[in-house]
């Protein structure tokens, strides 16, 4: 009776044994999303539901590194920046600055190797630091980055940055449309999302977050730590590549703009108001950070976004060291210790 | 010095010519050839001169940034915003009361305030987690920055230099001589140079702060040994609170100085902070002669970019950061993590 009632309490306590993420919750989840733009307005569909997904994304990059790796980037909308310039440098604009005119096919998988290529560059210089050093390091190269091409207008066209960046017409669909720009971000967001949690279990995803927990006793059982964080640093260029491709195609121009500090500093946020400890976090606090951008105009003075993004950041780091997945971890389990208080109650008169 | 001659003369003599050879390129009248190759006389010595007293400025920004990590790894992100906000509250003290001085220490005071709120309401409650430190000074400076364009607008304030500071003074340079052999003497704006002083003048007396006085004394054991410190009878959070205080204040000092120098703005927040950051990392976290080392060769590589090469100039100064942390990750003057 005990017996039972102690491995019914087990289970109940922690929950039916997962070994792949893609439970009921995640399945009715992505039912939602595919079914969303047939409920959703357009800019719903695309400036809600497209930009979250691509944020989101370039958050999962960061995820990636901070959360298994445990080192915090600032260099990530860098690196996608990288891909989304390569993009309007080897494939077509109208700002009549260089645009090579490579089509799509050649100059995408191209702009993405830059992007990773650049990443794992960056990796190389961090992966020499750890922790706050890191962080000054990739803000200082972000930074860099920034000052560089706006001021360098032979190939970046500087201050102007390119415009008419357009996604192309493949299959006869235009796929800046937002219901087919939609579905192509939630395709890759997804693509990389599964990619992440398939990543953290393989040998590869292990011996990273063994690294992130104790990089001496992996060194000295024979792991080479830098090559790890390095190819680390490939990985989630791969990703942030890909979503700054997508992001020039949602903005249709990609300029300094895009890749200065606050941008950087944005991603940051998204993905700690997220939660850095699993791959759905940054999607969660990408969707807030759109919400409050396209919103806060109507709760507040539009001028004032960043004092509310700011002041939901602090909140967050200050309340909920785990951002809003740490906060739902914690209603979760309250709620769930109440229903089990009857149970536990009824125990000993038994 | 004869033993030092003896065991590295090659070196030695490769200091002196070098020396030699800066001497005369201040000193000498250029020969044709020279100024073919490189530009006028003007150009080089003014571009010197532009970047000294640049490192000036960003040796009093960073000094505070070093300061507070090196004895309590704090990384304060904030650190561009408090010189803003010293900045814009000097411009006021000074637009208010009439006296620059004033405007000087209503920077520093101001920002030092700020900075003991900063040690007391958020470094304290969170010791040792120094990842949550650095997002929280992140977000500090997020809302700050938005909190200072609401106040202040986005408008460019410029102080009015003192009197006493302004105008142009002579320098012993010849940089041309007429055709009728009357020389051209080089002048510079007089307070650029006073920056620098004030420059020296800080580093020397944070140096003897550190190394001369009980305080300092007391600074240095925490920085090797905290808890140690705090045994012995030594109210730490005292200390941490008075550093943190002086190194906000340096923040706030330097806005005004530096906002006197050139202009205030939003957006001058994240360069300081930027320029702080590589400062630092390139002269080692923590240590203040790292801090001024590192002042000198971002300065003086930031105005010779400028002026030499432009569109490629911030690309010097990364490659002088990467340099560094190729061969030495913990900077010049740092020691080892």
């Amino acid at each position: 009776m005990t017996l039972l009632d102690s491995k019914s309490l087990a289970t109940a306590l922690s929950g039916p044994t997962r070994r792949l993420p893609f439970d009921a919750g995640y399945l009715l989840l992505a039912i939602a999303l595919l079914l969303y733009p047939m409920v959703a307005s357009p800019f719903f569909t695309f400036q809600i539901g497209g930009y979250t997904l691509i944020l989101g994304t370039i958050a999962l990059s960061l995820m990636v590194l901070a959360g298994y790796g445990g080192m915090v980037s600032l260099s990530q909308m860098t690196v996608a920046g990288i891909a989304g310039y390569s993009i309007a440098i080897f494939g077509t604009n109208a700002s009549g600055v260089m645009g090579l005119g490579w089509p799509w096919w050649v100059a995408v998988p191209f702009a993405i190797l830059i992007g990773a290529t650049a990443s794992a560059l960056i990796g190389m210089l961090a992966v020499r630091t750890a922790g706050i050093y890191m962080i000054m390091i990739t803000l200082a190269i972000g930074t860099a980055f920034f000052y560089f091409v706006r001021q360098n207008y032979a190939f970046f066209n500087g201050f102007n940055g390119f415009h008419g960046v357009n996604a192309p017409t493949v299959f006869g669909i235009y796929w800046r449309d937002p219901v087919p720009f939609y579905y192509l971000s939630l395709a890759i967001a997804t693509f990389f999302f599964v990619a992440v949690s398939y990543m953290a279990r393989s040998t590869f995803g292990l011996s990273l977050q063994a690294i992130r927990d104790n990089p001496r006793r992996m060194r000295a059982i024979g792991f080479d730590v830098a090559a790890h964080r390095v190819f680390a640093f490939f990985l989630s260029g791969v990703i942030a590549a890909t979503a700054g491709v997508l992001l020039v195609w949602f903005n249709g121009q990609i300029t300094a703009g895009t890749v200065d500090v606050n941008a950087a500093i944005d991603v940051l946020v998204v993905a700690v108001v997220g939660g850095l400890r699993k791959p759905i976090g940054p999607y969660l606090g990408a969707l807030l950070f759109a919400l409050l951008q396209n919103f806060a105009i109507d709760l507040i003075d539009p001028e004032r976004f960043n004092t509310v993004i700011g002041g939901v950041f602090l909140l967050i780091i200050f309340f909920s060291p785990d951002g809003l997945l740490g906060l739902w971890e914690r209603i979760r389990t309250t709620t769930m210790s109440k229903s089990l208080r009857p149970a536990l109650r009824r125990k000993p008169s038994k | 010095m004869g033993l030092a001659v003896k065991k590295h003369p090659v070196a030695i003599v490769i200091y002196v010519v070098l020396a030699a050879l800066v001497v005369w390129l201040f000193l000498a009248l250029w020969p044709q050839w020279l100024i073919a190759a490189i530009g006028p006389k003007k150009v080089f010595v003014n571009t010197i001169f532009n970047g000294v007293t640049l490192a000036g400025l960003y040796f009093l920004v960073a000094s505070g940034f070093t300061l507070v990590f090196g004895l309590m790894r704090n990384v304060n992100l904030a650190h561009g915003s408090l010189y803003l906000f010293g900045a814009y509250i000097g411009y006021e003290v000074a637009n208010w009361t009439g006296s620059w001085l004033l405007g000087v220490a209503g920077g520093f005071i101001a920002s030092a305030l700020i900075g003991v709120l900063l040690q007391i309401f958020v470094f304290r409650r969170m010791e040792g987690d120094d990842l949550r430190q650095t997002l929280v000074t992140i977000g500090i400076s997020i809302v700050g920055a938005d909190l200072m364009l609401a106040v202040f607008s986005g408008n460019t304030y410029q102080f009015t230099v003192p009197a006493l500071f302004d105008g142009a003074i002579a320098t012993p340079i010849i940089t041309a001589v007429k055709s009728d052999g009357a020389s051209v003497v080089m002048m510079y704006p007089l307070y650029r140079l006073i920056v620098l002083l004030a420059a020296v003048i800080i580093g020397i007396a944070l140096w003897l702060l550190l190394n001369r006085t009980r305080i300092g004394m007391m600074i240095r054991a925490g920085v090797d040994d905290r808890a140690m410190l705090s045994a012995s009878g030594v109210n730490v959070q005292m200390i941490f609170a008075i550093v943190f205080a002086i190194g906000a204040g340096l923040a706030g000092f330097a806005g005004v100085v530096g906002g006197t120098a050139l202009s205030i703005a939003p957006g001058e927040d994240v360069r300081y902070l930027l320029a702080s950051l590589v400062v630092v990392i390139v002269g080692g976290m923590g240590s203040i002669t790292g801090a001024a080392i590192g002042a000198l060769l971002i300065g003086l590589a930031e105005q010779i970019g400028l002026a030499y090469f432009p569109t490629y100039g911030v690309v010097l100064t990364f490659v002088i950061m990467v340099v560094v942390l190729a061969f030495r990750p913990q900077g010049i003057m740092g020691r080892a993590a």
